[in-house]
C-alpha cells in the first residue's frame, strides 16, 4: 500500500527550481515546472547522478539535418553528471525510454487543514492549516 | 563481505585546477607573472583564452555538482574533494593530471617552461604536500625537450610525483626523434610516461579535418591515441627505450585489439621498410601500454566489454574517474553491469595501478 508524505510546503521551492527531500529513506527529487509538481528518484540510473542538480532544458527534436524544432521548455532534465536526458513528467530516458528510467512518483498538492486529519507522513516538518503542501505518493 | 567490497582504490585520473591564476604567482617570477598579465597565454589554438572544446567554457568541463560550496572552481577545493570524491569512495591512491592552467604548448617557449615549472611546484606544494592519498604527474613541455629535462632534474626523484606526462596533441607524431630525450629520461628514471587526452597543436583534431560537433570530437581522442601508438611503435621507439612504460589516459582501449591485428598484417608485407622492428607490432603494444578505464565503454551486451578486455589484457587496465568532470565514472556503477570476478576486480581497482606505480 503506498504512503503519502509531505515533502514541501508550496512556495519552498522557487518556479521552475527544484528540491531534494529523504523520505522514508528514500531520497526524492521535486521539480515545479511553473507550479506543476513532478517527483523523481534522486540517483539517476545510469551511474548514481543526483538528478535534482540537473539542468533543465526544453525537447529539442529534429525532422532532419539543419532544421530543429523546440518544445516542452522545462521539461526534460538532464543529470548533472553525464547529461543523460530524462522526462520530468515521466521519468523516461529519451535515448533508451524502454529500459533506462528514473523511477517516477506521483505528486499532489493538498491544503493543511485537511493533511491534519491524515492519513498524511508529515516527518519532515509541522503542517500549519493556513498552507498548501507538496505531497508524494510512495 | 567479499574483498573488493572493503578494499580501497587507486583512481588514475584526478584533475585538481587552481582557484586563480594567481595561485601560481608564488612559483612564477616577476618576469613571467608580468608576461601572463602584459600578453597572456600564446597556445597552437583559435581562440587564445578559450578551451577548444565548448565545455570548458562552462565550469570547466565539471560534474555540476563538483563545484565546492566554497564558490571556487571544481577541482580547486582540497577538502571538498576529499570529502566529495577520496573519502566516500575510499580512494587510497589518487593520480593527479593537472591539466588546466598549463604551459605544455605555449608557443612562447621559455614562458611556457616556467609556467609548467610553475604548475609542477604548485602541484607539490598545494596537493602532494597537502594530502598523502594523492600522487603527481609531472607535467612536461612536450616541443622543448631540452625545457623537460630540466624538469625532470627539478622534479623527477621526488617519489610524489609517480610519472611524467606529455600531451598527445603536438607538432608531430609522438614517435618522432625529437621527442626521444623525454624517453630516454622517462626510461633512466624508471617512471612511466602518462598521455593524458589533450594538447594544442594547431592541427584539426581529427584525421579528416574540423569537426562540427563536440559529440564529434570526443571521440577524436580515440584517434589520436591510435595515431600515438603507432607512431611510437613504427619509429622504433621501444627497440630504443625498451623499459619504457607508456599509460593512456582517457583515451579509451577497445579499440587496441583492431588496431594490433591491423599493424600485425602490414608488417607481415611491409617489414622491410622498418627493419629496425625485430617483432610485430602487436608484441610492442602489448609489452609497453597501460590505459585508464574512463569514460568506459557501455555496449549493449555487457559480455562483449569482457571480450575487449581478454583482449587488452587484464593487467593493462587501470581504473580511473576523472574526477571532477562531467563524464565522471563512478567506481559504484561503471563495471557493474560486467560482473568482474573478485581476481579481475582487484586488478582493474588497485592491484594494476599500484604494481605500475609503486605504490604502497
Amino acid at each position: 500500500m503506498p504512503q503519502r508524505y509531505v515533502v514541501a510546503r508550496v512556495g519552498d521551492i522557487p518556479t521552475n527550481g527544484s528540491k531534494a527531500a529523504t523520505v522514508a529513506g528514500r531520497e526524492i527529487a521535486i521539480f515545479d515546472l511553473d507550479g506543476e509538481y513532478f517527483a523523481l528518484a534522486n540517483r539517476c540510473p545510469h551511474e548514481g547522478g543526483p538528478l535534482c542538480q540537473g539542468r533543465r532544458t526544453a525537447l529539442f527534436e529534429s525532422k532532419r539535418p539543419g532544421t530543429f524544432v523546440t518544445s516542452r521548455p522545462g521539461e526534460m532534465l538532464r543529470c548533472p553528471w553525464h547529461g543523460w536526458e530524462f522526462d520530468i513528467r515521466t521519468g523516461r530516458s529519451y535515448c533508451d525510454p524502454d529500459k533506462m528510467g528514473a523511477r517516477a512518483f506521483g505528486v499532489t498538492v493538498e491544503p493543511g487543514a485537511r493533511l491534519v486529519e491524515g492519513p498524511y507522513q508529515a516527518e519532515i516538518f509541522p503542517v500549519s492549516l493556513d498552507d498548501n503542501y507538496i505531497v508524494v505518493e510512495i | 563481505m567479499s574483498d573488493e567490497k572493503t578494499a580501497g582504490l587507486v583512481d588514475c585520473d584526478i584533475h585538481p585546477t587552481v582557484t586563480a591564476m594567481a595561485d601560481l604567482n608564488p612559483y612564477l617570477t616577476d618576469r613571467w607573472k608580468g608576461y601572463m598579465r602584459e600578453y597572456g597565454p600564446n597556445f597552437r589554438q583559435v581562440f587564445a583564452s578559450a578551451g577548444r572544446y565548448p565545455r570548458y567554457n562552462r565550469d570547466g568541463g565539471a560534474r555540476l555538482d563538483a563545484r565546492p560550496p566554497s564558490g571556487v572552481p571544481a577541482g580547486a577545493d582540497l577538502p571538498f574533494m576529499r570529502q566529495q570524491h577520496l573519502d566516500p569512495n575510499r580512494v587510497d591512491f589518487g593520480v593527479l593530471q593537472p591539466l588546466r592552467p598549463n604551459g605544455i604548448g605555449a608557443r612562447n617557449q621559455a614562458f611556457g617552461e616556467s609556467l609548467t615549472a610553475a604548475v609542477n611546484d604548485w602541484q607539490a606544494g598545494a596537493w602532494l604536500g597537502e594530502e598523502g592519498r594523492l600522487k603527481g604527474s609531472l607535467m612536461l613541455t612536450r616541443e622543448d625537450a631540452g625545457a623537460a629535462l630540466r624538469e625532470i632534474d627539478r622534479h623527477g626523484g621526488d617519489p610524489n610525483f609517480v610519472q611524467v606526462s606529455v600531451l598527445p596533441h603536438g607538432l608531430e607524431p609522438l614517435g618522432r626523434q625529437r621527442y626521444w630525450p623525454i624517453f630516454e629520461a622517462a626510461e633512466a628514471l624508471g617512471k612511466p610516461i602518462g598521455i593524458h587526452v589533450g594538447g594544442t597543436s594547431g592541427m584539426a583534431p581529427t584525421a579528416t579535418g574540423w569537426c562540427s560537433y563536440y559529440v564529434e570530437e570526443h571521440h577524436s581522442k580515440c584517434e589520436a591515441m591510435q595515431a600515438l601508438v603507432t607512431s611510437m611503435v613504427i619509429e622504433g621507439v621501444f627497440e630504443r627505450f625498451p623499459k619504457l612504460r607508456v599509460v593512456l589516459v582517457e583515451g579509451g582501449f577497445v579499440w587496441v585489439p583492431s588496431l594490433c591485428w591491423r599493424l600485425d598484417k602490414h608488417w607481415k608485407t611491409l617489414r622491410s621498410e622498418v627493419p629496425h622492428l625485430k617483432r610485430a607490432p602487436s608484441e610492442y603494444i602489448r609489452e609497453h601500454f597501460w590505459y585508464t578505464s574512463q569514460p568506459i565503454e557501455e555496449p549493449e551486451d555487457p559480455r562483449h566489454m569482457l571480450d575487449a578486455m581478454d583482449w587488452v589484457g587484464w593487467d593493462k587496465i587501470l581504473f580511473s574517474t576523472d574526477y571532477p568532470h562531467w563524464d565522471f565514472d563512478d567506481p559504484k556503477f561503471a563495471f557493474a553491469r560486467l560482473r568482474l570476478t573478485s581476481e579481475q576486480h582487484k586488478k582493474l581497482f588497485r592491484d594494476n595501478a599500484a604494481n605500475l606505480y609503486g605504490l604502497q
